[in-house]
């Protein structure tokens, strides 16, 4: 789904942050991506999305070199990935529930009006579907922002530090949420310095904890 | 239901209980993802619908709602539809003017007979003689002093004693095809020397000169209207996407195409330049309506305004608006779009 291979980025201006980053990450998988702030964790999760292009090694993400891509196509790969961030951002103007529904509209689908509702049902948010976001406390616009991730059931999720703003039970419940998706196929990607958060999830999935140090990528699993 | 919009009472209201669980097969069944492209592409169909089309659905409600921003856009582009009224009413009516100038003038032609008293009649007999024979004649008369009388009116008052003064004689030529000046000119000088052949160029080129220096003016009006407005409006594009950065980073980060973007903006931008221009045309042609009685008004206002089927041109003027506002707005998305991946 995704592979890296000897990648290395480097914001303009400094040195490389990342470098020799090899990685895979398979159809189903659960991986955790941890470090300390600052080590390159959503830099990370941005090379995946194409945010940002390798300045060495080679990307590819669902069998196509990141690097040769255009825009529209790097908008397709966006609607093939779920995307959850620290501060979840939406359209503000826009109720809830239109703006879970964006991604359906931007991939030219029909609304899918049940789908919405179960989709706020199943991240507990069926009465706040008329709410506008700012309304909305850091839970529930996690919440809100992993339901518009999956509306169109994509294979990947990426999450940057989503439990980053929530007491330890929203914490649970929105790590609840995702161990759910990837028992259904999906691949799960979530950066995190929680270590209490990769315990928990350790306890109720098979999870693989990588570790950025350094700028490289280290197999951390034998810490937790 | 339509793919781009969802009624506020499809919306789910918060009076049903949170479902307990978590079947997320609704939404993480698998999808079957055609790969159905966004056809919001910015051309003149786009355009059409912009100015047309019924349903603006989510895409133009992804931009948020900014209504002192939209009045002065609808103002201006109204403004500039009133002055680019005027100014196509100035560049129609100076071209009118100067092409009948040109053309009654240029049908016409003078020969004043000036010798002395004692060979005036034999001169200006010998000049209506040549007349007859020369081809490209319609008509010739010799005017008289009574219609002398009345051109030297302004000058001497009524009452002129024509016979008294030594007035040369006027006689009027119509021109048709096949007119040679030249030859009646050298035909007026062997039979008929105190003959002098005017016909208007000394003084109709200067003023058919000036009526088409005011129709360039009226024309170069229009063109600096539009150009003044392209350029509010792409200022106007700018600052909305500059203040609608978080939209496009949001929407970017969840898949849309630069198109689908930019289409949002485009959208509004291009109905409001066309809704004011609307208004603007309309007040235009109102006020050219209104003008007082041109006969009135005096010779220089005679035809300012439309004539005929003339009226119709000014209905161009929303239709250019429209597609001032979308040009200028797509080129400013689009080269915005461009700064972000």
């Amino acid at each position: 789904m995704i592979e890296m291979r000897d990648v290395a980025f480097g914001y303009r201006g400094g040195g490389d942050l990342l470098h020799d980053i090899s990685l895979s990450l398979p159809r189903g998988s659960f991986h955790f991506l941890t470090g300390p702030s600052g080590s390159g964790k959503t830099t990370f999760l941005r090379l995946c999305i194409a945010d940002l292009l390798p300045t060495a090694g080679k990307l590819v993400a669902f069998g196509q070199d990141v690097a040769g891509l255009g825009r529209d196509a790097i908008a397709s790969l966006r609607r093939r990935v779920g995307v959850v961030q620290q501060d979840a951002q939406f359209l503000d103007h826009l109720p809830v529930a239109e703006n879970i529904a964006l991604p359906m509209v931007l991939s030219g689908e029909p609304v899918d009006m049940q789908a919405i509702r179960d989709l706020l049902a199943w991240v507990q948010m069926t009465g706040h579907a008329r709410a506008l976001p700012p309304a909305l406390s850091g839970g529930e616009r996690q919440r809100a922002a992993l339901a518009r991730a999956v509306i169109l059931s994509p294979d990947l999720i990426l999450a940057d530090e989503p439990t980053g703003n929530l007491d330890w039970d929203m914490s649970m419940r929105l790590l609840q949420l995702l161990v759910e998706l990837n028992r259904s196929g999906k691949t799960v990607l979530v950066a995190t310095h929680d270590l209490n958060l990769i315990r928990a999830a350790k306890q109720q999935v098979s999870a693989r904890v990588l570790r950025i140090a350094g700028g490289r990528l280290q197999s951390a699993g034998a810490e937790l | 239901m339509s793919a781009d919009h969802i009624p506020n009472d499809e919306i789910p209201n918060g009076d049903a209980k949170d479902a307990r669980a978590p079947d997320p097969a609704p939404a993480t069944a698998p999808r079957q993802r055609q790969a159905r492209t966004d056809l919001r592409a910015l051309d003149l169909r786009t355009l059409g619908r912009a100015l047309i089309g019924r349903q603006a659905g989510i895409a133009d409600r992804i931009v948020p709602p900014s209504g002192a921003t939209a009045r002065l856009t609808m103002f201006t582009a109204g403004v500039m539809a009133f002055l680019a009224v005027f100014a196509l009413a100035l560049a129609l009516a100076t071209g009118r003017l100067a092409d009948r100038w040109a053309e009654g003038l240029a049908q016409t032609l003078t020969i004043r007979v000036s010798a002395p008293a004692a060979e005036l009649d034999a001169q200006t007999a010998a000049v209506m003689a040549a007349l007859a024979t020369i081809p490209g004649v319609e008509a010739a008369r010799e005017l008289p002093a009574d219609e002398v009388g009345a051109l030297l009116e302004p000058w001497f008052g009524p009452d002129v004693p024509v016979d008294a003064l030594p007035i040369p004689r006027l006689i009027e030529v119509r021109q048709s095809a096949g007119f040679d000046a030249q030859a009646l000119r050298l035909r007026l000088a062997g039979e008929a020397p105190g003959a002098v052949l005017d016909d208007h160029t000394e003084w109709r080129r200067p003023l058919i000169g000036a009526a088409a220096r005011l129709r360039i003016l009226g024309w170069l009006s229009l063109g600096l209207i539009a150009a003044a407005s392209a350029a509010m409006l792409t200022l106007a594009a700018q600052a909305a996407l500059a203040a609608n950065g978080q939209v496009i980073r949001v929407m970017r980060l969840i898949g849309a195409r630069d198109l689908t973007i930019a289409t949002a903006f485009v959208r509004r931008f291009t109905r409001r330049a066309a809704g004011g221009a609307a208004v603007g045309t309309l007040a235009g042609m109102a006020a050219i309506a209104a003008l007082p009685d041109m006969q009135a008004a005096g010779g220089f206002l005679t035809g300012l305004g439309f004539a005929g089927w003339g009226w119709l041109w000014p209905l161009l003027v929303p239709v250019i608006g429209a597609a001032l506002g979308f040009a200028a707005t797509r080129a400013a998305a689009l080269r915005m779009l461009r700064g972000l991946r």
